[in-house]
């Protein structure tokens, strides 16, 4: 076999490895955009409920509190990063960090100080590579997350937010999220929300009045046992979403890989015919070639 | 008006039950709480522990919850928990 011949079919035998590797993970990412999808969907009874009852405390008492209440003289804001623990997929992380950036850049213009933290290993190796200062991070669960990582990250933020930020370093006035939004299978956009100071927002008006309701043991403590659950379940639906978000990117970004590894061998099998016909086309002028100069060797010395 | 409560038990995961019932007992910060049809609208914080349901057909259901709250308005009962387990 011909040196060119074997290079061609060596690429041919990479590429198609390859092939392999990024079907069987676009085949797991499909199938796991359905289950994340699943999660998202199964969150919502219990954000729909709560915001029902957040919204029901607020509009029946004014009571004020800390979570609710912004800040006179904003110092220092937070924001939360969600992005992936592993690449592949395509510009997913990217995109999260790249709004993150842009959010950053605003809140700097407004005279703010901001603390990051952060959700994924990407965005925290991007951070770490750049030297900038991570005020706290989280990774590991990007493709999975449960309420208990919903949990520790939003109480790691809200005791930032109740820190006073004239005093202490690490408290934060204001709270805001960084993550990507599944809209369907074929979007998902990086979106940023300010999360606290909280206002309460209803996405669905429930039909008709509020009931008059009572509360036990009062509106204030209902309301301070509530706002912490309703942020934590915020944060949760924006970790569900962006994990939907990964799996559908990994998916795009892997079928697109299938398909470029898929013309690759088409083009390098082309290539490979060509050169096994040039290596025999020659192969047999060679023979003929050789057996005239014999043919005429011998003729002259008769 | 109905005789009997739609009650929801839900956790941030996932809906944990629902169903028809009689009657549901609870805990709040303030006490026992026993919930009939035709209560009036309440919202309640929960203290961790269980919560029973008493189903149509006289069956009793007990749920574990932690973090949790009751709400009620119109029949309808929703408990709300960080964890809901049977």
């Amino acid at each position: 076999m011909g040196a060119q011949l074997r290079i061609y079919r060596r690429r041919m035998r990479s590429v198609k490895a390859t092939k392999k590797i990024t079907k069987a993970m676009e085949l797991i990412s499909a199938s796991r955009i359905v289950k994340a999808q699943q999660r998202v969907s199964a969150s919502s009874p219990y954000a729909t409920e709560l915001t029902r009852a957040v919204t029901a405390v607020a509009s029946f008492s004014n009571t004020n509190h800390p979570l609710t209440t912004p800040h006179e003289n904003p110092k220092r804001a937070a924001v939360l990063v969600i992005t992936a623990d592993r690449g592949m997929a395509g510009a997913y992380s990217n995109a999260s960090i790249k709004e993150g950036d842009q959010l950053i850049a605003l809140l700097k213009e407004r005279g703010l100080d901001v603390s990051a933290y952060l959700v994924g290993r990407k965005a925290v190796n991007f951070y770490r590579f750049r030297s900038r200062t991570i005020a706290n991070s989280w990774t590991g669960f990007s493709d999975n997350p449960t309420y208990a990582h919903a949990k520790e990250i939003s109480d790691s933020l809200i005791s930032a937010f109740l820190a006073d930020s004239s005093v202490e370093l690490s408290g934060v006035d204001e709270l805001h999220i960084v993550y990507t939004q599944f809209k369907s299978m074929m979007t998902q956009t990086p979106e940023a929300v300010r999360m606290l100071p909280l206002e309460v927002v209803e996405t669905e008006v429930p039909s008709g009045l509020l009931p008059m309701y009572e509360f036990e043991p009062n509106a204030g403590e209902v309301l301070s046992a509530l706002l912490p659950r309703y942020v934590e379940a915020r944060v949760f639906n924006a970790m569900l979403q962006s994990a939907a978000s990964e799996h559908a990117a990994r998916r795009r970004a892997m079928k697109s890989a299938t398909d470029n590894a898929d013309e690759l061998i088409k083009s390098l099998t082309r290539l490979a015919n060509a050169a096994r016909q040039a290596e025999i086309t020659q192969e047999i002028s060679e023979i003929v070639g050789g057996a005239d100069a014999l043919a005429s060797a011998s003729a002259g010395s008769e | 008006m109905s005789d009997n409560l739609t009650v929801e038990v839900v956790s941030p995961e996932k809906r944990v039950w629902s169903g028809e019932a009689t009657m549901v007992s609870a805990r709040t910060l303030e006490g026992d709480l026993g919930i009939l049809p035709n209560h009036a609208p309440l919202l309640g914080v929960l203290v961790d522990g269980l919560v029973s349901i008493k189903g149509v057909d006289g069956e009793k259901l007990d749920f574990q919850i932690n973090g949790g709250f009751i709400s009620v308005s119109k029949n309808r009962v929703s408990i709300l928990g960080e964890s809901a387990t049977e």
